[in-house]
């Protein structure tokens, strides 16, 4: 295309964003609102997983041993689990350690303890703390585990990851019912936008058909509409949720500062690596689709 | 320049709205078609811009076969047509400079040559000084003439005109026929739609008659008759 036309195109396109300014912010409502709450499940699904994620490698798994197992057979089956992909870290915790850790904690030096000076009550408590680095395979490691010679027991400290996951799957599916409908209604608000803007200007584009301008010099203004309307839709909510994610992250770190330590959010930088992208793609697609499929259908002359 | 070979369009049931036609306009040529309401003369100059199929037969225009062209080809094949209408079917919103210069920039030609080619066209049709006129500010006469410019910015091989001056007075018709036998003595081929009887007497053209659908006289330097 000359650069002429290329103006041409140009102004044709917001002049048509112009003649119907209700409907077109309508459509960039609509679009906004998709790509926020987009944004705002991409957002809390990834901290969630990473939160989980860090609880996980936090909490380990630990392995105890039937009677009389030998240190030189716990060596072993410590070598086996430490073969594992799965497995991050491996700290071995022998009887004797168990108890003092034990005495430290519920009994705080008080003398009661000393009774059992010489006679280690959980004797049988040697053990293995196991450190995942991928909490998926966590039932499949303790499987594991479970099937090796002199393993007693397994303690498996699932329940924050469990209810994470779980927490995480629940927000997964609304978000994508929510977004698909609303995805559904800002195409329907672009390509009823485009229409309008195709009726208004119907005696215009039979002279130019007439002519003898291609259906591509019809269009173009119209799918250019739909684009830029689309990128507007994006560039709202992207920079709003940049606001918002910093602010919350701040807010809640600084409120519940018991929190710090324990949970740590992903940087904005890092969500917005992927967010920024797909946040104007989606803007850019649905503007594309919805007026690519309505000039398709209403100019074909 | 024009061939119509057996050519008839039905748009449905009953009489076909041309029927069977045989037509052939050679370049340079000048030619009336006239015919009472209903008799089918905007239909054959629909089926001449590739707005209409036709049903059977064959059509050659400027040497291209409109039956089975390319949907991508008809927007090409326009440009070698330049076409006016009763209506004018001018852009309201735009002033008369802007409308010759859309058919221009709808073309893709560059904004150097608009400015070239726009003056100098409305210089033809008698509009110069009226450039920044919107079409309501003008009469049914000019804006025809701006219609007229528009058709022929482009240089079309042939101006086709359906009922160019139905909708103005009898004075006004004479200078617009005027100005569009001009164009043809400029070497442009045309073929004008009318019920101006007075016009198709007096100019002593080339006079094509329909009558419901079918071709019932072609005369050279003929008159106007109702079938
Ligand atoms: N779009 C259409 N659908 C159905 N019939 C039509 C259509 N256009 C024209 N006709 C019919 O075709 C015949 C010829 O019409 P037309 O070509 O417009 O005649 P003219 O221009 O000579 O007045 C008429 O009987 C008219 O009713
Ligand atoms: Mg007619």
């Amino acid at each position: 295309m000359r650069p002429s036309t290329i103006w041409f195109t140009l102004k044709q396109g917001v002049k048509n964003i112009k003649r119907n300014l209700m409907f077109s912010i309508a459509s960039i409502i609509t679009m906004a609102a998709c790509i926020f709450l987009v944004g705002i499940f991409y957002s809390l699904v990834n901290n969630v997983n990473h939160i989980a994620r860090k609880v996980e490698q936090e909490v380990p798994i630990t392995v105890f041993f039937e009677k009389e197992t030998t240190k030189k057979e716990m060596k072993e089956v410590g070598k086996l689990i430490k073969a594992r992909p799965e497995v991050a870290k491996l700290e071995f915790e022998s009887a004797e350690e168990a108890w003092e850790k034990f005495r430290e904690q519920y009994f705080q030096g008080s003398e009661a303890a000393e009774g059992f000076k010489d006679d280690n009550p959980l004797v049988n408590s040697a053990n293995y703390h196991v450190y995942l680095n991928e909490i998926e395979r966590q039932n499949e490691l303790v499987a594991y585990i479970q099937g090796l010679e002199h393993v007693r027991e397994i303690n498996q400290s699932e329940e924050a990851a469990k209810t994470l996951g779980s927490f995480n799957k629940l927000v997964s599916y609304a978000s994508i019912a929510i977004i698909s409908i609303l995805l559904l209604i800002a195409v329907f608000l672009i390509s009823n936008t485009i229409s309008v803007g195709i009726s208004v200007r119907k005696e215009e584009i039979g002279i130019m058909k007439m002519i003898g301008a291609t259906d591509g010099f019809v269009r173009s203004p119209f799918v250019l509409e739909g684009i830029v309307l689309g990128l507007i839709g994006a560039a709202i909510p992207l920079v709003a949720l940049y606001f918002v994610y910093t602010n919350v992250v701040e807010y809640i770190l600084e409120k519940f500062n018991v929190l710090t330590g324990v949970v740590a959010f992903i940087p904005v930088q890092e969500i917005y690596m992927v967010l920024l992208p797909v946040g104007l793609a989606l803007g850019i697609g649905i503007g594309l689709i919805g007026s690519f499929v309505t000039t398709r259908k209403h100019l074909k002359v | 320049m024009i061939d119509l070979v057996d050519v008839s369009k039905s748009y449905g049931k009953g009489l076909p709205a041309v029927n069977h036609a045989n037509l052939h306009v050679e370049k340079g040529e000048f030619v009336f078609v006239v015919g009472s309401s209903g008799s089918g003369k905007s239909t054959l100059i629909k089926l001449l811009m590739k707005e209409l199929d036709s049903t059977s037969g064959r059509i050659t225009v400027s040497g291209e076969r409109l039956e089975g062209m390319k949907h991508r080809r008809i927007a090409k094949y326009r440009r070698k047509l330049g076409v006016v209408f009763q209506d004018f079917r001018l852009l309201k919103d735009r002033n008369v400079y802007e409308n010759v210069a859309f058919a221009q920039r709808v073309i893709g030609r560059p904004t150097r040559v608009i400015r070239k080619r726009v003056p100098e066209i409305l210089q033809e049709v008698g509009l110069a000084g009226k450039y920044k006129s919107f079409p309501d500010e003008l009469s049914g006469g000019e804006q025809q003439r701006v219609a007229i410019a528009r058709a022929l910015v482009n240089r079309p091989d042939i101006l086709l005109a359906d009922e160019p001056t139905g909708n103005l007075d009898p004075k006004t018709s004479e200078e617009i026929m005027t100005l569009l036998e001009e164009i043809n003595e400029r070497g442009t081929t045309v073929l004008v739609v009318t019920h101006n009887k007075d016009i198709v007497n007096s100019m002593k053209k080339r006079v094509v008659t329909m009558h419901d659908g079918i071709i019932v006289s072609d005369e050279e330097e003929g008159g106007y008759h109702e079938a």
